[in-house]
């Protein structure tokens, strides 16, 4: 039952999105999202999905990984998309029946939104699959820095968010191990009402927790025994430092967000008629 | 029929993904009733791997797993398996729960639906087998017992359901050497007494010489050797093969050997070795006698 749960998508090839410094793979990241809500016209999508398809194969994912991500968000995407077609009221009815009404800005609206969403996961899951857990939590305290003139524990934060992104692999790992156990003494996870159900848990619960602390202080301890201490100037072991492939990287993806701000604000639309003719 | 008869088992974890991985390659295995089973191989060989299909913990991928009598990869008989195959994890004290050692052992007998004062004779029983008197310990936190105890507890947790079957993974790792004979005469007497077969996986080949009838060995998730330990060990060339450490026994005959003093190969427990021993120095002073008399 918890196998299902898909974490640390890292996908262990070698490519040049592999490669890139975190830094600049988080910052890119968030321009693309920000980007991705400045689309509004078909072409904007179709440029986006040329895009993101460019970064996929540069990144030698096979296109099941992407699509995995999306598949674990694709009932919020459904459901919005309803809601959306149901709930927009303006322009021409396309169809109705009793109260409820189509009409075709809701159709625009709802292919547009659900675009909007599948690209914008899609995106985000290429950080997380071509990024190990370690470099994104090192690129953030990175990012962070200039954050200590106002007096914020950057580092502290990092290491606190290296330490938890560590132990989650090693909690699965666990969790399973504490499940075979109580299955092999009769334990069913997946029978009976929902108070039943939730006091199986239990059995699993307990000792994960009791094992959790235990293992908190160890590493504390273990930490306090090398004299790890967070205040000092601490230096890193893995330098990072910006390449030519960074460099480049930043200003395709500069260019793309211009690309798409033109369609919005200049071309206002018109590379849609232009290529869809009456059909937008 | 055999406890356990599994053919042409393979197992194969995150398929189709990066980490792709073999841990059992082909595996075909018998284990008769009354059999101790002592499974060795390197780390990553494969073993919890296998051990985890006695029990339909892991569903088979390909080949055909019978346990007593019993599909494992039909769900019907799931139930009914895990109460025949007590199963002892590696460190089986990090999954104590409940708040008392007794609640804790009970919680096996519980989920097999015994009654109650069915439940409490095997408890006590389970608890007295281990060496955790019931009196004692019965109302005592398994937080506060100490490492050697939280174990007796585990184990006695297991054997409370009476299993015909009884698979332990590493049952003495991390104790001390105390501590690890105690848990190797219990494991004897509980085969004696409630479970008659057994399958032990360790990396101590001296209590596996000692204890196990027959030993099976796994390599990259292929049966490399099988037979009982005298055959198993006492073919160095494959033993070497197959990764496999010696006994010490076995070592020391070959220490001998190098010294020019040559014992049976098949030597590979202390009680062989001191036999073989003396028996030596007998022939020897025999043999001397006789060279003696000759020179007469
Ligand atoms: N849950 C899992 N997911 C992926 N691979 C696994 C998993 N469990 C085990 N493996 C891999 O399968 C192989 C066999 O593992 P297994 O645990 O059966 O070995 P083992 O012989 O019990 O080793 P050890 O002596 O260390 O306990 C190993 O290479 C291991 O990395
Ligand atoms: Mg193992």
């Amino acid at each position: 039952m918890f196998k299902d749960i898909a974490f640390g998508q890292y996908y262990p090839v070698d490519s040049v999105i592999h490669r890139l410094d975190a830094r600049i793979k988080l910052v890119l990241t968030v321009m693309f999202v920000v980007a991705i809500f400045f689309v509004n016209t078909y072409f904007g999508f179709m440029l986006t999905a040329a895009f993101l398809l460019l970064v996929i194969l540069l990144a030698r994912l096979p296109m099941l990984s992407v699509l995995k991500s999306v598949r674990a968000v694709l009932f919020i995407v459904v459901f919005a998309a309803v809601i959306n077609l149901f709930m927009i009221n303006e322009g021409t009815v396309l169809w109705s029946w009793k109260s409820l009404h189509i009409t075709d800005t809701a159709v625009h609206t709802t292919i547009k939104m659900t675009l909007r969403l599948v690209l914008l996961i899609s995106g985000a899951s290429l950080l997380s699959l071509t990024t190990t857990p370690v470099e994104i939590s090192d690129g953030m305290e990175s990012l962070m820095k200039p954050l200590k003139f106002i007096k914020v524990p950057v580092h502290d934060i990092a290491m606190i968010m290296s330490i938890a992104l560590r132990f989650i692999p090693t909690l699965f790992e666990e969790t399973g191990k504490i499940v075979s156990a109580q299955k092999a003494r009769g334990a069913s996870f997946d029978t009976g009402g929902l108070i039943a159900r939730a006091k199986a848990l239990l059995p699993v619960l307990i000792p994960l927790f009791v094992n959790s602390f235990r293992r908190a202080d160890e590493l504390a301890f273990a930490m306090d025994a090398r004299c790890y201490n967070a205040t000092d100037k601490r230096t890193k072991m893995k330098v990072m430092k910006l390449r030519v492939a960074d460099v480049i990287a930043f200003f395709v993806v500069t260019a793309f967000f211009v690309a798409i701000l033109l369609d919005r604000y200049y071309f206002v639309g018109a590379l849609d008629k232009l290529m869809f003719g009456g059909l937008v | 029929m055999s406890a356990i008869s599994i053919k042409n088992l393979t197992y194969v974890y995150s398929k189709k993904t990066p980490y792709e991985k073999k841990a059992l390659d082909n595996v075909s295995l018998q284990i008769e009733e009354g059999e101790f089973v002592g499974l060795v191989g390197a780390t990553g060989s494969g073993k919890s791997t296998l051990i985890q299909h006695f029990n339909g913990l892991i569903r088979k991928q390909e080949g055909e797993v019978v346990v007593d009598g019993l599909d494992a990869s039909k769900k019907k008989s799931l139930k009914n398996l895990r109460f025949r195959v007590g199963m002892v994890f590696q460190y089986p004290e990090y999954q104590l729960f409940e708040d008392t050692v007794a609640k804790d052992v009970a919680f096996g007998p519980k989920n097999m639906k015994l009654p109650k004062d069915e439940i409490d004779r095997r408890v006590r029983r389970a608890m007295e087998v281990v060496g955790l008197p019931y009196d004692e310990f019965a109302g005592r936190s398994p937080f506060e017992l100490s490492g050697g105890e939280k174990r007796r507890a585990a184990i006695a947790g297991v054997i409370a359901m009476e299993p015909r079957i009884l698979v332990l993974d590493e049952p003495v790792a991390g104790l001390d050497p105390a501590g690890r004979r105690e848990i190797l005469e219990l494991i004897l007497k509980l085969k004696a007494e409630v479970s008659p077969t057994v399958v032990m996986v360790s990396h101590y080949m001296d209590d596996l010489a000692e204890t196990a009838s027959r030993i099976v060995a796994l390599k990259d998730g292929r049966i490399v050797a099988d037979g009982t330990p005298e055959e198993v060990f006492g073919d160095r060339e494959k033993a070497a093969e197959a990764g496999l450490d010696l006994p010490t026994a076995a070592k020391i005959v070959d220490a001998l050997a190098a010294r020019g003093i040559s014992l049976e190969k098949t030597v590979v427990t202390r009680r062989a070795l001191v036999n073989g021993l003396v028996k030596y120095r007998k022939d020897k002073s025999d043999g001397n006698t006789k060279a003696g008399d000759e020179n007469v």
